[in-house]
């Protein structure tokens, strides 16, 4: 009980630190706490197996990825965001849909609906780690690689078609691979002093047609 | 049935938390135009979405929740992966990474 609503606070406060945040790293390390807190609240619903994976997967492999990114981007000499802000105009209906999402929230809560019953046949819960309970390895394993075959091998496919998009967006911009690597070296990164400078200067030049 | 087998919590609370974390998310992305941090909204909702899916599956002791939860995962990994690859190649072409300036596919 007491849990839960202190990983519940930790993760609202984490998410709105993560959205409100003004350089892109604060932002990482919000929601490096938000996922942190969000694995003890599975294990807390004995989930173990996903609370290791959000370890794992988020933590481990998004955040660093974004991580990346951040540092790439960053190298250059552009600003993240620049021009007018047309925010202001839409604040209001904003802030009306928001409220009213807000007590939709919490009128639900304050319903109490009945508590649910589980269903019969299941794996019985039991402490965190223990062999055969819901939610263990052993049992999360039993029923992905059965009863849900066909969704995991899907899975695959949605990762393997991830990394050639990947692969074809961020791999290439100019001569295709196979001309480079014919060509046994990479074309050199042109630099645009003019365009540079007028960055600086906090203009927004026209973008470069190659 | 015995105590064990209940939630410590009552359900709706745990809907309403990842409803709230949800509404977080799109806050994020309506508000914010950076893309990083939209990119990073997003991942809070499906982290949302993956909150009420553990919670459900908890409440009826049932692992379907838990292989969704799973889906779900892989294709935010998926999702995070071409979104960022998307946002070096926009900032390669264009030098800013402002998504309103992004207009290439607009019909």
């Amino acid at each position: 009980m007491i849990v839960f609503w202190l990983l519940a606070l930790a993760l609202v406060a984490s998410a709105v630190f993560v959205i409100t945040a003004k350089k892109p790293v604060y932002s990482v390390v919000g929601l490096l706490a938000n996922f942190v807190a969000l694995a003890i609240m599975y294990l807390t619903l004995s989930a173990e197996f996903l609370a290791v994976i959000q370890i794992i997967v988020y933590s481990g492999a998004i955040l660093i990825l974004f991580v990346f990114v951040i540092a790439l981007l960053s190298s250059g000499v552009a600003p993240f965001t620049l021009g007018p802000d047309r925010l202001p105009v839409a604040a209001a209906g904003g802030t009306i849909a928001a409220v009213l999402a807000l007590a939709l929230v919490v009128f639900g809560i304050a319903q109490r609906p009945p508590q649910i019953t589980p269903i019969a046949g299941g794996a019985p819960p039991g402490p965190v780690g223990a062999a055969g309970a819901f939610g263990s390895v052993a049992d999360f394993g039993n029923a992905l690689f059965t009863t849900n075959l066909l969704p995991f091998e899907i899975t695959a496919l949605i990762l393997m078609v991830a990394v050639i998009g990947v692969i074809l967006l961020a791999g290439d911009s100019g001569p295709s691979i196979r001309q480079r690597l014919l060509r046994g070296r990479r074309e050199p990164i042109v630099k645009d002093p003019d365009f540079e400078a007028a960055v600086r200067r906090g203009e927004r030049p026209a973008e470069r047609t190659p | 049935m015995n105590g064990a087998h209940l939630l410590a919590v009552p359900l709706a609370d745990y809907i309403g938390l990842s409803t709230v974390l949800l509404f977080i998310g799109v806050a994020g992305v309506v508000v914010r135009r950076n893309p990083l941090i939209m990119l990073m909204s997003i991942e809070l909702m499906w982290n949302a979405a993956n909150l009420a899916f553990l919670a459900f599956a908890r409440a009826w002791l049932n692992n379907a929740g838990h292989i969704f939860a799973f889906l779900v995962i892989t294709v935010a990994a998926a999702e995070a992966a071409i979104g960022l690859a998307i946002v070096v190649v926009v900032f390669h072409r264009a030098k800013f990474v402002d998504v309103d300036d992004v207009t290439l596919m607009k019909g």
